[in-house]
């Protein structure tokens, strides 16, 4: 690499950083600015000791675990059928899945509410169990494209067919085959699918906003309107979670290496 | 009725006949061997019996049921595929006892059986070992234990030998032919390698264009082919028309191709040969114990394999020589 190459590169790193750090450093700056003059962690001790912080935070963790077993239980069965049965279809069913990416969530969720109102044949907004479960259905279609995408890419890395071949022939059954053969082989695919759906569901607004949840992303935009300091801590906070994620899926990818065959 | 009968089976995919009105019996503990070149049909006769296809036409009996239809967890057979397909989660022990855990066998049935197995293929300490740890060899054995454990009615291997390199690939289609005869298993083997069908086989089923050209036992299809393709496609032959061989012999041959092995031609008047041919030698290839010539015949290239002999030196390229071969040596070709 030329000395002209190396030292544009640096540059466009730097301005990178800067563009993305710079903002990030201030808001950080400025969530621990609670108290006048000295620097100290009274917004994020607010925050953390709400109830309803606690209670929102909690209830957006136990949606997304749920819809990580929605995304798996739909995503992983339809991707090895397509690989395995319908090579054709896979243009199509790709489409499908980022479909959520150009339809704006708000649509969906009316969508949703027009179809299952208490008016409507299946009223699953009704009652509380079955708006939650409106909610990780709706959850599950946003993380989607991402879910879908990881888990395809982790069934190219093994030889479906012939590994499937080989288990029927050994007796095995379709559920079998799924639960002991596929799944255990594209894990760490799953896994960074399962995270990046983590952190879309912690953050998510518009459908709870509207399906009337108390989900976490509304609870942040409330206290965004309202109090000086403490959105700037939860930002700091929701960034930690999702880095945390993004650490977590180079982990999985890393710890895989361990038990995956070379093929 | 034989232990594995398969009838007139008939395979298109789409327009196009991979498969045409194919027949095999094969005895119990017989070792069959599909031979063909790549497209002939053999692999799709071997996926139709293990249930990963299903035939347009024509039946499939094992131990005297019909499996058409059913579906490949139900036929109970072993397979071994050309990439190995070890579960690469699993250990080489729980990929040997995956079968019997299916079946729900014990845990200490299991154990044992897997330890048997792994004895069997001389790999007793890699029950703990990935499949990733593994050479293609060791992982080939392994696939064929784990087809083995569960003691399937028939065993298939889809050209298991392929994918590994030439000193493993003898000395492992060995020890599949021992482990064969010593649990007495019905075999069905496909390869598109003549050498490693006719030293390892029972009866060899020579494939071409989807119909069996000649069944018959190595000894059969080698020396006696049935067909033209069969005697071009297992080992080499020297082929010479009808009105040629009398030309340059000066016997009088009757219709049809004839065609001798490199073998039955020999160096000079040998006893017992009553064709003889004069030559020039244009190729010498030393090959150890055994001096492959090409010597040109009135315009036909004829190869012939001569034992090396220190007092005989090979002759020199170029060297006029006489060729002589007995005329019930000579294989006379179908059309």
């Amino acid at each position: 690499m030329s000395l002209w190459a190396r030292i544009t590169g640096w540059i466009v790193l730097i301005f990178g950083l800067t563009y993305f750090a710079l903002p990030l450093l201030g808001l950080t700056e400025f969530s621990l600015k609670a108290r006048r003059g000295v620097y100290s962690l009274d917004a994020y001790t607010k925050i953390i000791g709400d109830p309803e912080f606690q209670a929102t935070f909690t209830y957006s963790i136990m949606m997304a675990l749920v819809t990580i077993l929605f995304g798996v239980l739909l995503v992983v069965p339809t991707a090895y059928w397509v690989r395995l049965k319908m090579p054709w279809a896979r243009p199509y069913v790709e489409f499908i899945t980022l479909l959520p990416l150009v339809i704006p969530a708000i649509v969906i969720v009316f969508g949703y509410i027009r179809l299952y109102n208490t008016s409507s044949w299946l009223p699953m907004t009704g009652t509380i169990m079955g708006t939650n479960l409106l909610l990780a259905f709706g959850y599950t279609v946003l993380a989607l494209p991402y879910m879908y995408r990881a888990v395809d890419t982790g069934m190219r890395t093994i030889d479906v067919a012939t590994l499937t071949e080989a288990a029927q022939s050994l007796g095995a059954g379709w559920a079998t085959i799924l639960a002991r053969v596929i799944l255990p082989n594209v894990i760490p695919a799953v896994l960074s699918g399962a995270f990046l759906t983590f952190a879309i569901v912690i953050g998510e607004f518009t459908l709870a906003a509207l399906l009337n949840r108390p989900a976490f992303g509304p609870y942040l935009a409330r206290i965004g309107a309202n109090k000086p300091y403490e959105p700037f801590a939860l930002s700091v906070i929701a960034f930690g979670i999702t880095w945390g994620c993004m650490g977590l899926i180079q982990f999985a990818n890393r710890l895989s290496k361990h038990t995956k065959a070379a093929q | 009725m034989s232990f594995l009968d398969i009838s007139h089976l008939e395979k298109a995919f789409g327009t196009n006949r991979v498969v045409k009105d194919f027949s095999l019996s094969v005895e119990k503990g017989e070792f069959i061997s599909l031979l063909g070149p790549s497209g002939c049909g053999k692999t799709t006769v071997l996926r139709m019996v293990a249930g990963f296809e299903q035939p347009n036409s024509g039946a499939i009996t094992i131990g005297g049921s019909n499996v058409v239809g059913k579906r490949p967890n139900q036929r109970n057979i072993g397979m071994v595929f050309q990439a190995y397909a070890l579960f690469p989660n699993l250990t080489v022990a729980e990929n040997v006892g995956f079968g019997l855990k299916i079946k729900g066998a014990s845990k200490a049935e299991i154990t044992a059986r897997v330890q048997e197995m792994l004895a069997l293929i001389g790999l007793p300490d890699k029950g703990a070992s990935y499949p990733f740890q593994l050479s293609g060899g060791q992982q080939q054995r392994v696939a064929l234990a784990r087809a083995l454990a569960p003691k399937p009615q028939v065993l298939l291997l889809d050209e298991p030998l392929s994918a590994l390199d030439a000193k493993v690939r003898v000395s492992l289609r060995n020890e599949i032919r021992a482990i064969q005869r010593e649990l007495g298993i019905t075999t069905i083997f496909v390869t598109h390698d003549q050498e490693e069908a006719l030293s390892i086989s029972d009866r060899i089923v020579v494939m071409n264009g989807g119909i069996a050209d000649q069944v018959g036992t190595p000894f059969e299809i080698y020396n006696r082919p049935s067909t033209r393709f069969v005697a071009n496609f297992v080992g080499q032959l020297n082929v010479f028309r009808a009105d040629e061989a009398g030309r340059i012999g000066g016997v009088s041959m009757g219709q049809g191709d004839f065609a001798a092995r490199p073998e039955a031609v020999h160096l000079g008047r040998a006893s017992g040969a009553d064709i003889v041919l004069p030559a020039t030698v244009t190729e010498v290839h030393f090959l150890g114990s055994v001096i492959r010539l090409t010597a040109d015949v009135a315009g036909t290239r004829v190869s012939l394999d001569t034992f090396n002999r220190a007092d005989a030196p090979p002759p020199e390229v170029g060297a006029v020589v006489e060729l002589s071969l007995a005329a019930r040596d000579l294989i006379q070709l179908g059309a």
